[in-house]
């Protein structure tokens, strides 16, 4: 199942290739004139076309996007002057980090309440669980991120209101994030400031991701606790910690983490607004600055290095299953 | 949930969202100013139902313009984007899944995963990648948000017509002679109808967001056109100043969304028996 899932990706990362590639030409106008700006002159929009290949034909061109985007060669940033897969890994432990803090935000949120919420079935904790999720599905995340920098950053001045970090505060790199980094040294001044940085940001792209998983984690639980295993368990006389802990949750974990790993693509998303509404110096806001500059080359890179990363996430859910339900083999 | 009990999302849903379509179509009588007329003089008027200078219930912006006007002028963006992309989203991903569906075999495969390709990218992330490259505007927003949406409803409809071609009645209108496409548009694709009202609901909201996500980035429609994202955009520079202009556009979203996610939920639990009997 494994090899035939690789070799199922081939015709799907090449349409995202091609999608991508693509892209550069829905554009109105040349695309030359896109790179350099309307300022350039005759003889530099030819060497560029000769530069960038963009005098061949199309499929040669896609070919030579292919070939390099293989070796993770993405071309050059025009504003910045580096290769943009640099840029995409300086900025990658940044977004990493707001992901994995907002998952983590999510899962603490939703599994309690889901999962309560459906042990307490239509009962007054049930309606309340399930009316928060409800608010937090419709809350757009970049109001209340502006909501939380206004009241927590702005009125009590509890957490500051961007960045990653206090300026002035070191960390040694190891990983490059800086939560870990900060453990694993022993900073505890880094460690404080990283945490504070990271809670509203982190609870702005967690919100929804945790509404979502609120109402997914109820209804499978429901949907297990309704099962004969679950019955019998019960009768054979095994507490009620036990139905829940081991027969139910288990069970129902399986749903719970495709819907986690179906939304992560939508937690990278909303990175893109996370990170530019509290200024989080990572892929997001990398991709927002290079839209606003015309940078279109690094537009292009970090567009296509998210969809494979969402690709990569996808892979390692179904690898988890394995591990949560031993019945599906690979 | 008995009676009228089952029917509160779908009335409380259904009236937020006819208060919207109301401010939408009649914005022109509702504004209490035109929402592109400049007082510098007023600039930043907080909230207030009667001041010496005029009557701005939700206060004015940096450029001297009537809040409570915009909010009512940018309803209509918020509509009509929402309404055009899960309309034409859900014509195309419908007639799509049901072709593939339908006819199966290589079709399907290639349909299928053409729905991968697009499934590849998160959703906001390809709207905001067309964006990028097509500039602003309402057509091209609608179009972006279109080519991110349709998979939801084709790999849907697929699924559904998938079983319901081994059903009596279509086996019944091919045996009596029906073409395919007569077939498809009069017997399968009705059959559809209940899962698509819900997903066509749910996608709304996400839409009104996604809109609301690509103005407030600079990606949406132009700036001289009122729109509830580009309003918070603007009013997030006077924030500790002018709370108001960054408080009351988030809050016409927050509302329009709750609406019509309740009416999505109430539709539910009528129209798919299974889930509503888990609720």
């Amino acid at each position: 199942m494994l090899r035939r899932r690789f070799i199922g990706a081939i015709p799907v990362l090449l349409g995202v290739s091609f999608i991508v590639f693509f892209l550069m030409h829905l554009a109105p106008g040349d695309p030359v004139n896109l790179l350099l700006g309307d300022a350039a002159t005759e003889a530099e929009i030819e060497r560029t076309r000769r530069e960038w290949g963009l005098d061949r034909p199309l499929v040669v061109q896609y070919w030579e996007f292919i070939r390099r985007a293989v070796r993770g060669d993405f071309g050059m940033s025009l504003r910045y002057g580096v290769p943009v897969s640099t840029l995409i890994f300086e900025r990658l432990p940044a977004t990493l980090e707001l992901a994995f803090a907002s998952l983590f935000v999510a899962i603490i949120i939703s599994l309690p309440i889901g999962v309560y919420s459906a042990i307490k079935h239509n009962s007054f904790w049930d309606h309340s669980g399930m009316t928060l999720a409800m608010i937090g599905v419709s809350l757009p995340n970049f109001w209340l991120g502006i909501m939380l920098i206004f009241f927590l950053g702005g009125q009590l001045n509890l957490l500051p209101v961007a960045g990653r970090i206090e300026y002035g505060i070191e960390i040694k790199p190891i990983t490059h994030l800086y939560l870990v980094d900060s453990l694993l040294t022993g900073n505890l001044a880094a460690l404080w400031s990283a945490l504070k940085h990271l809670l509203m940001p982190a609870v702005t792209l967690g919100t929804s991701l945790a509404a979502i998983v609120t109402r997914i984690a109820r209804s499978s639980v429901l949907e297990v606790i309704r099962q004969d295993y679950i019955t019998t368990a019960r009768a054979k006389g095994l507490s009620e910690q036990a139905v829940i802990w081991k027969h139910t949750l288990r069970n129902a974990m399986i749903t719970i983490i495709t819907i986690l790993g179906l939304q992560l693509g939508a937690l990278l998303a909303g990175s893109v607004i996370t990170e530019t509404v509290f200024s989080w110096p990572g892929i997001g806001g990398l991709l927002i600055q290079a839209i606003s500059t015309r940078d279109y080359k690094l537009v292009q890179g970090v567009i296509f290095f998210f969809a494979i990363m969402y690709f990569i996430v996808n892979l390692i859910v179904d690898l988890l299953y394995m591990w949560v339900d031993p019945r599906i083999r690979l | 949930m008995r009676g009228w009990q089952r029917y509160v999302k779908i009335i409380v849903g259904g009236a937020i969202l006819l208060v919207l379509v109301v401010s939408g179509v009649a914005a022109p009588l509702l504004a209490p100013y035109d929402p592109r007329e400049q007082r510098l003089a007023n600039r930043l008027q907080p909230p207030s139902l009667t001041t010496e200078r005029g009557r701005y219930i939700l206060g004015t912006d940096n450029l001297g313009r009537d809040l409570l006007s915009r909010i009512i002028y940018g309803s209509r963006i918020s509509l009509l984007v929402g309404a055009a992309t899960v309309v034409l989203a859900g014509l195309f991903g419908c007639i799509v899944g049901a072709i593939a569906g339908y006819f199966g075999e290589m079709v399907d495969e290639v349909i299928s995963k053409t729905t991968e390709i697009f499934l590849a990218f998160p959703f906001l992330l390809l709207a905001i990648a067309i964006m990028a490259f097509l500039g602003q505007g309402v057509f091209n927003l609608i179009l972006a948000l279109v080519l991110s949406r349709w998979v939801q409803y084709c790999r849907v409809v697929r699924g559904e017509v998938l079983s319901l071609r081994e059903r009596e009645f279509v086996q019944a209108a091919r045996a009596l002679g029906g073409k395919d496409l007569y077939i498809i548009a009069r017997h399968v694709l009705p059959n559809t109808l209940p899962s698509v009202m819900v997903i066509a609901t749910f996608a709304m909201a996400i839409v009104i967001i996604a809109e609301a996500s690509l103005s407030f980035l600079g990606l949406g429609v132009p700036p001289s056109v009122p729109t509830w994202g580009s309003m918070l955009s603007e009013g997030r520079s006077y924030m500790y100043r002018a709370p108001w202009l960054t408080i009351f556009p988030g809050m016409a979203i927050f509302i329009t969304v709750l609406g019509i996610n309740l009416l999505g939920d109430g539709l539910r639990d009528i129209l798919d028996p299974k889930l509503s009997r888990q609720g």
